[in-house]
């Protein structure tokens, strides 16, 4: 496991600190470790090979770095394969000087073409482009219907007909410059590598069209067929990228460097997630991190500058550090956090987060959220700003109000305290206690946020002293952790 | 309140990471990005890595890995086994999708057991013994219920086609099917089993996108209990395994299906043979909620060899009991372990 990669090798290495250099015997069984986790992923036996032979003239090839001690520096080495094999930079999406452009999708059967169609289809509309869809898929029963269904949800129009997938496809970008759209998403029939007439027909689709990007939708799950799939794909159509879907079914998706490893091509878009608002493009060296376990701050802050008004998010950030934080100021950041997206989503991207938490936030219902809401709205405003106040009558008032039990009163008071304690050390330089692995991720946060745009990964020099605490830190993770956990889920909605 | 812990280490998290952010470059402000302006002109994409681009050299591994295990099938010696041997078997067997652990597993039995009759014969027995569970299909109920069949799985393995599938097979025998077009999360995922019935002559019933898929069920059974109908197929929506939520539903729907005129004889995982490790969680989380009783293998007529379903045999005991090859409504076919192994090991 990926999730776990990280601290084993973490681990093997504290036997060998006091050595400056690994020896190969230590190189040898460290790179076991990391052939074992890449299987495990699902990628490609030969792509495993190549990647550990690659690893293994980085390790030899490089000094070791004073700082690091020889198993942080395999996972240096590691890190930066893993987003070199990935595509180093994302890539840059450009536009034909002569609209339309033409974009072709082209896949198996089931990786989700038609989903990442309309997906695609969206993320151009919000560029500013006019995308149009074209579905060729006349095969699978319903296929263009569902197309149609997506499309009307995104307000974008569709083109099919009945005759066959090479006209449909002409006629499709015809009509596209008629209208005056300038992208053209066609979507084809899932197909298999080995079917002759299939892929001669969906390389006529490529030559009657001539596409300027062909994207590979492989699913994330695949096993270690993903590399027959992909170079099947593009010794017949020349693929120019990878979109992968499902994502978040299993964040290790081997799959990806499989087909990366195998045709050379960049991994374009990933898509996360069922809605369609679930895709973007895709950036290799956060994978990478999100792979050694590393977790995404730079996501997670990106998408905190897109959505939160930057300005209460920094009125707030200077709140929480003096501790004049209020419940109305928690409230308001709930709001911002809500409007990042899931919880469960943002929850994928914390770096520091170990199996448990990762498994408890994926199953966070946001309704919890409403509840908080509901106890917090029915506090009067004297009561939000000095909570103290609230004895056992306003105790009761308040969860009658709000529907909930005074119990519930009690735990997010209690929470708050701790909350406002902690953010005060916070304020006060020093690095809170925080329940958990926590303090690990806001070390980690913060120093992944000094790290950008310097050479270090972000997220990777903090590995060096958060690995230090984690094994104490997890331990106590477990306990508290998982009957809080309990505790909120046996909780039914309605109690009164 | 789990989610109240959430809430606070996002908000530290972030709220930490824009402060630091801003205290180093107090002077600009943290705006959203703005839209890039993309230049009107197509380039070309980044050039290729040479270090793992494939070239010549994987077709090259590719072809040599077939003609070493083609040698080692060949010898026949007996009693222990060379590493070099045992390194053939274990790329066969991790190149079909078996998963490391059951490799490792496979291995150490081959190890201790040896191979007197040659090491592809061996690793041969080996597989079908873990290929020995019961794969029979119910199709009866008890008295007076309506036999289900309830098909679960992620998204895109294809469901709704098997469904498909097992009503034309079923029907062919003499059975009167009714369809539930229970996946009513997927655009035009009714339609599509529509298009089915409409094809095998088995009845469905169907509603709204959006509508609850238990009542969908619900009134399939109606509808079969009415009519006297043999089989109700039930479809489900593709699900992530990993979220509670969705498991949670799938387990109420099964509940529905399995309540009186209803009864669940068979819950069929169906599983597509490209899929890798992520299987095995698949099955394991899909057997806690809804009591996977069979897998369906689809898609194995492309190049994947669904070796995963091995280890989820051996580990989870749910047996594969049909697989799909082709995109024809006969193309579902009784599960053979012999003819299965046997095409594992000609990876």
């Amino acid at each position: 496991m990926f999730d776990s990669l990280s601290g084993r090798l973490e681990r093997l290495s504290t036997s060998l600190r006091s050595r400056g250099r690994l020896s190969d015997a230590d190189l040898e069984e460290a790179l076991a470790e990391v052939r074992a986790a890449l299987l495990e992923a699902d990628v490609e036996l030969t792509v495993v090979r190549a990647f550990l032979d690659a690893v293994r003239e980085r390790v030899r090839g490089e000094n070791v770095a004073q700082s690091l001690t020889p198993g942080q520096h395999v996972i240096k080495a590691v890190h930066d394969q893993l987003v070199e094999v990935l595509g180093g930079s994302a890539l840059k999406v450009t536009y034909a000087s002569k609209p339309p452009t033409v974009v072709l999708l082209a896949g198996l059967q089931g990786a989700g073409k038609t989903t990442t169609a309309a997906k695609l289809a969206q993320w151009f509309k919000q560029q500013g482009r006019q995308p149009y869809l074209v579905g060729t898929d006349l095969q699978r029963p319903a296929a263009v219907e569902q197309l149609r269904v997506l499309a009307s949800q995104i307000g974008v129009e569709v083109y099919s007909d009945t005759t066959d997938p090479v006209s449909v496809a002409r006629a499709g970008v015809a009509e596209a410059q008629r209208l005056g759209r300038d992208v053209v998403i066609i979507d084809t029939a899932g197909r298999l590598a080995i079917d002759e007439a299939l892929m001669a027909e969906v390389r006529s689709i490529s030559a009657e069209t001539a596409p300027h990007y062909t994207f590979l939708v492989i699913d994330a799950v695949t096993g270690q067929d993903a590399v027959h799939t992909a170079r099947a794909f593009h010794d017949s159509l020349e693929l120019s990228g990878i979109i992968v879907t499902k994502l978040d079914y299993d964040a290790r998706g081997g799959a990806v460097l499989s087909a990366r490893g195998v045709v050379g091509r960049p991994v374009v878009f990933a898509s996360t997630g069922e809605k369609l608002a679930d895709f973007d493009l895709f950036h290799p060296d956060r994978m990478a991190s999100r792979i050694l376990g590393m977790g995404d701050i730079m996501s997670l802050i990106e998408q905190a500058e897109r959505t939160m008004d930057p300005e209460t998010m920094a009125a707030s950030a200077q709140k929480m550090m003096s501790g004049a934080f209020t419940l109305d100021d928690f409230m308001a950041q709930l709001n911002q956090i809500r409007k990042m997206g899931s919880l469960g989503g943002l929850m994928r991207l914390m770096p520091g987060m170990t199996k448990e938490m990762r498994t408890a936030a994926a199953n966070v219902d946001d309704g919890e959220l409403n509840k908080i809401e509901a106890i917090i709205h029915s506090m009067t405003p004297r009561e939000r700003r000095d909570p103290n106040l609230i004895d056992g009558s306003r105790r009761s008032r308040i969860a009658k109000g709000s529907g909930s039990s005074v119990t519930a009163v009690n735990q997010l008071l209690k929470q708050f305290d701790q909350m406002k304690k902690m953010m005060r050390q916070m304020g006060g330089g020093g690095m809170p206690q925080l329940p958990g692995g926590m303090g690990k991720m806001a070390q980690m946060a913060a120093r992944g946020a000094a790290a950008r745009g310097d050479a270090v990964p972000p997220g990777f020099e903090a590995l060096a002293s958060g690995m230090k605490s984690a094994a104490p830190a997890n331990a106590s993770t477990g306990g508290p952790k998982g009957k809080k956990k309990k505790g909120g889920r046996v909780t039914p909605p309605k109690q009164r | 309140m789990i989610v109240l812990w959430i809430v606070l280490a996002l908000m530290v998290v972030v709220g930490l990471a824009l402060a630091v952010r801003s205290r180093r470059r107090r002077s600009r402000i943290i705006v959203a990005p703005e839209r890039e302006a993309m230049p009107e002109v197509l380039v070309t994409q980044a050039a290729p890595r040479p270090e793992l681009d494939d070239g010549p050299g994987l077709d090259r591994r590719l072809a040599s890995s077939r003609s070493i295990f083609d040698r080692v099938r060949s010898i026949t010696s007996a009693g222990s086994l060379s590493p070099e041997q045992l390194d053939v078997v274990e790329e066969v067997l991790l190149r079909s999708d078996v998963g490391v652990a059951t490799t490792t597993a496979l291995l150490e039995e081959l190890r201790t057991n040896g191979a007197p009759d040659g090491v592809a014969t061996a690793i041969r027995t080996a597989l079908l013994d873990s290929l020995s569970a019961d794969r029979s299909v119910r199709t009866s109920a008890d008295d007076g219920r309506v036999p289900v069949w309830l098909f679960v799985g992620v998204n895109g393995v294809g469901k709704t086609t098997t469904i498909g599938k097992l009503a034309w097979r079923e029907t062919q025998a003499g059975r009167s099917v009714v369809l539930a077009a229970g996946d009513t999360f997927r655009a035009a995922a009714s339609d599509q089993l529509q298009l089915w019935a409409d094809r095998t002559g088995a009845d469905i019933v169907r509603a709204d996108e959006g509508a609850d898929p238990g009542s969908v069920i619900h009134d399939a059974l109606g509808r079969a209990r009415a009519r006297s109908a043999d089989l109700v197929l039930a479809d489900t929506a593709g699900r992530r395994a990993n979220n509670t939520n969705l498991l949670d539903e799938l387990a109420k729907i099964r509940r529905v299906a399995d309540r009186d005129p209803g009864q669940v004889v068979e819950t069929f995982m169906v599983l597509d043979a490209t899929t890798g490790q992520n299987a095995l969680s698949q099955a394991q989380e899909f057997l806690a909620a809804a009591n996977v009783t069979g897998i369906v293998l689809t898609k194995l007529d492309g190049t994947a060899r669904g070796g995963i379903v091995v280890a989820i045999e051996r580990e989870l005991g749910i047996p594969v009991k049909f697989v799909g090859v082709g995109e024809r409504a006969k193309d579902l076919l009784a599960f053979e372990p012999v003819a299965f192994v046997d095409s594992l090991l000609s990876a």
